[in-house]
């Protein structure tokens, strides 16, 4: 716009046009057309899903619905959800308390060895007990997801432990509570939300974890998906039950987002917080040790003793693995997982801005809609994918970009709370200033915004592209024929109980998931970052 | 020449207007101070003059170019005035000297421009610092040299002292003016603290909810505010009831001479608003000859070095009375003492006649 150089007075005086006074300029229409366009991408799994239900044959869908398995696995799945959810709530509570309130020596040490267990995955977990213990079932889904979530638990119950008020507790000491009374009444109430959370994201994986009910041959719904979609008559079935998934986890994240906005509003009440004094914990400290050390053993210990055991023992079988194919199997999923990271980062970058920058509905529908990867189990966005690439788009079918396209939608709530929380950081006041300085708005993009948030962002995109690597249903429905990823080897060999071959597999797989696990360990325990963005 | 005009302006965030029709002139080089409460519109209003906010309706006219108006915005980076934002906000990627040349073209960012106005707020010696590594101090005055550096027609200051504790905000108020008077520039300056416009600024305009309630010189602000609440929020004023008879009200001080605030009348008898200064009521002890007075009691003493403040309860008044007093005069409270007048005060009629209806 041109400065105009005129001051006649009738000017100044003539009414205001009340049209301009709210037009967004064009850069910041360009930005919401394509939030709203990248919101719409990520919506296509649930969407097309739902697309396909509808055009079934309404018997069809009945007699589906009817059928007297979805009752099982339903019960299956919902008691599995429910089992461990309370068993990760006492169990990450437990151990929370004692890592944050309690004078145990090694404290730190425990709490990194606490959190290890994010770095196996559930199904590289799975492979550790089957090849190593005649454990299977729904005990076997019920140990493995328990020991793999409960840091879901751990580690924001600590955040909250450190932040909530200790005062509290000493003052219903003094209006005669017992320790556990106090706690339960005092302590409890400021650390319920961030507790909670967790629990309800652990319910989530163990709704659409895939890969280790599936090794633990215990038949859940994501099994039941895939065994239908893979019996090729029954793919409207397979259509109904992800759609019943679907809604369970929406419903699941919905209720964390809630507990999260009231956990937000709480917020402390207290002035200057004191430095809780930690509970003596005497000859019981023993006791604690012991039993932090039967956690890590189960969840760690096992899994790397099963990979010492295929590793060291090698038998000269046919079932060991060539080193040339676990190469050419790490290639393709290095190349899959950064096409997946780029997909993600576009889809994220004009919703992660939109979010950060503009409170608006717009802001929130885009920002909503990112999570539907949280949400949609991988089996279930596999799925969709596959109908839609089949029905729509026949040329992108088992091409690249559709597992690409999968991953981009599946870990798109990492990529945008990574692009939010760094343009958040930049003070808008600098942007102000910059303006001022005389940079028009996309330069203030190039100088300011973008040269402040890249850091963040960037480690954003590795945390998705490393993610992306140990993914396994969406993969295992998309891929194209021929190409093997390392998660997939591992479960095909592990699936035919080729134990040794596998173990290779399993031991770069659980040195990829450490990398992120421990990094964002720390923030998640320091309060700075939320669960959900770990695993 | 710059001189800003701000007309009229009309505007806010949303629906709710913030400012309701401001209107006021900054003369060329000088310093103007817009004073006012928390929350009555001061840094939306530096908004607008920026450019960062539009407004509903009104004018902002630099050397006679409208920059806002009526079907007329001039984009924030094409109206050459600067920004000192209340946190600095200084680009925390770039060092000292790559943030006051930012506005620069390219060539000459880092060259002798940019140093020259490191020189000119004294911080040549941090030219390679990152932000995180000055003082609050230095950063007001890096942010001041930043906004000097490209020779804006007008330079805004939102607050920029607040963020620094007492000792430091006189000295670096001295600091920004004097670069500011040697530059030359139009400047208007935000702020809610009374000591900070009276000391810097050319002109003050207190605002509050969105309204201009005075434009003046500081005197003129201090000795003949515009309204009853204006005196109490700048310099602090006591406000007592009395009867208003020729040149004289008749109160719990006895009869204090007075004059009339500007438009407003009184007829003998009316019932009006004394308004005194601490500093105009002086303290006696009683039978020294301390002159005219009314008996109070000291309630409490409060001690600066240079001058204390005594309160005192008054017979006839139920409000404590504060009268500011030179350091070396010591009383001990609940002692009785004289409190005197010193020179006139200024009288507000209760409700304001219209002339012609007062006459009646």
């Amino acid at each position: 716009m041109r400065p105009a150089r005129f001051t006649a007075a009738a000017d100044l005086e003539a009414a205001p046009d009340p049209r301009r006074r709210w037009r967004a300029p064009g850069g910041r229409l360009i930005l919401r057309a394509s939030a709203v366009v990248a919101a719409s991408l990520a919506a296509i799994p649930l969407t097309y899903l739902v697309v396909r239900v509808a055009q079934a044959d309404g018997t069809e869908i009945v007699r589906a619905l009817w059928n007297a398995r979805i009752a099982t696995l339903m019960v299956n799945t919902v008691g599995l959800v429910l089992a461990v959810s309370a068993a990760c709530l006492v169990l990450g509570v437990a151990t929370a308390w004692l890592l944050a309130r309690t004078d145990l020596p090694g404290r730190r040490v425990w709490l990194v060895v606490s959190s290890l267990a994010l770095a196996v995955p559930s199904y590289v977990a799975a492979f550790g007990w089957i090849a190593t213990t005649p454990v299977r079932g729904f005990w076997g889904a019920f140990l493995v997801l328990t020991l793999c979530n409960v840091p879901l638990v751990i580690l924001p119950t600590i955040a909250a432990l450190r932040l909530a008020d200790a005062a509290s507790e000493d003052v219903a000491r003094t209006l005669g509570r017992t320790r556990w009374r106090a706690f339960l009444e005092a302590t409890w109430p400021q650390i319920r939300p961030a507790s909670l959370a967790g629990v309800l994201l652990v319910a989530l994986y163990v709704l659409s974890d895939f890969g280790s009910v599936a090794l633990m041959r215990y038949q859940a719904f994501t099994w039941a998906i895939q065994v239908a979609y893979e019996s090729l008559f029954d793919r409207t079935l397979a259509a109904v039950m992800s759609v019943v998934l679907a809604a369970m986890g929406i419903a699941l994240v919905a209720a964390e987002r809630r507990i999260r906005g009231a956990q937000a509003r709480t917020g402390s009440t207290v002035a200057a917080r004191t430095q809780p004094v930690p509970v003596a914990l005497g000859r019981w400290r023993w006791l604690a040790h012991g039993g932090l050390a039967v956690v890590a053993a189960l969840s760690l210990g096992v899994p790397l003793g099963a990979l010492a055991r295929y590793l060291l023992l090698r038998t000269e079988t046919s079932t060991t693995v060539k080193t040339e194919d676990l190469l050419a199997d790490a290639l393709s999923t290095v190349g899959l997982a950064a096409a997946g990271a780029v997909v993600a980062l576009a889809l994220a970058l004009p919703i992660g801005i939109v979010a950060a920058r503009f409170r608006s509905r717009l802001a929130t529908a885009t920002e909503s809609a990112s999570y539907l990867g949280l949400a949609l189990p991988g089996i279930v966005v596999g799925l969709s994918l596959v109908f839609f690439s089949l029905n729509v788009a026949p040329m992108l079918y088992q091409s690249i970009w559709m597992l690409a396209f999968a991953y981009g939608v599946l870990f798109l709530p990492k990529a945008v709370g990574a692009v939010r929380s760094s343009i958040v950081q930049v003070e808008p006041g600098l942007e102000d200033v910059a303006r001022t300085l005389g940079s028009t708005p996309a330069g203030v993009w190039i100088r300011v915004t973008a040269r402040i948030a890249w850091p963040g962002i960037g480690a954003g995109v590795l945390l998705v592209a490393l993610t992306a690597m140990k993914e396994l249903p969406a993969t295992l429905l998309l891929r194209p024929t021929g190409t093997e990823t390392l998660a997939t080897s591992l479960w095909r060999l592990t699936s035919g109980t080729a134990y040794a071959a596998a173990a290779p597999y399993a031991l770069v797989l659980i040195a990829v998931a450490a990398v992120p696990a421990l990094l964002l360990t720390r923030e998640v325990a320091g309060g700075k970052r939320h669960p959900e963005e770990t695993l | 020449m710059s001189e800003l005009q701000v007309r009229k302006i009309v505007a806010g965030y949303d629906a709710a207007p913030v400012l309701r029709g401001i209107t006021f002139t900054v003369p060329h080089g000088s310093l103007t101070a817009v004073l006012g409460p928390s929350g009555s519109g001061k840094s939306t209003l530096l908004r607008v003059i920026a450019g960062l906010n539009r407004p509903v309706e009104g004018a902002v006219v630099v050397d006679g170019t409208v920059l806002s108006g009526p079907r007329v915005h001039v984009a924030p980076e094409r109206r050459r005035i600067g920004l000192v934002p209340q946190d600095a906000a200084l680009f925390p990627h770039l060092d000292v000297l790559a943030n006051v040349g930012f506005g620069l073209p390219r060539a000459q960012r880092r060259g002798g421009k940019a140093l020259d106005l490191l020189e000119m707020v004294g911080m040549t010696d941090y030219a390679t610092r990152m932000p995180g590594e000055l003082s609050g101090g230095q950063r007001h005055r890096v942010a001041l040299a930043r906004a000097l550096a490209t020779e804006p027609d007008v330079v805004l200051l939102d607050e920029p002292f607040s963020a620094l504790d007492a000792a430091l905000r006189a000295e670096v108020r001295g600091q920004v003016r004097q670069v500011l008077r040697r530059a030359q520039t139009t400047a208007v300056l935000v702020t809610h603290d009374q000591d900070e416009a009276l000391s810097m600024a050319d002109h003050v305009a207190v605002v509050d909810e969105g309204r201009l309630v005075q434009v003046g010189t500081p005197a003129e602000i201090y000795a003949k505010p515009a309204s009853r609440w204006l005196a109490r929020f700048v310099g602090g004023a006591l406000v007592l009831p009395g009867t208003w008879s020729d040149g004289a009200v008749a109160g719990p001080l006895g009869v204090v001479p007075a004059n009339l605030a500007d438009g407003h009348v009184a007829h003998p008898g009316d019932t009006v608003d004394l308004v005194l200064r601490p500093e105009q009521l002086s303290v006696s002890a009683i039978g020294a000859g301390g002159g005219p007075g009314v008996i109070a009691l000291v309630r409490d003493v409060a001690y600066f070095g240079h001058d204390a403040v005594v309160t005192m309860d008054l017979p006839a008044c139920e409000q404590p009375v504060q009268a500011r007093v030179l350091g070396d005069q010591q009383w001990r409270p609940d002692s009785e003492v004289l409190v005197g007048v010193r020179s006139a005060g200024l009288a507000f009629t209760r409700r304001r006649i219209p002339k012609r209806l007062a006459d009646l």
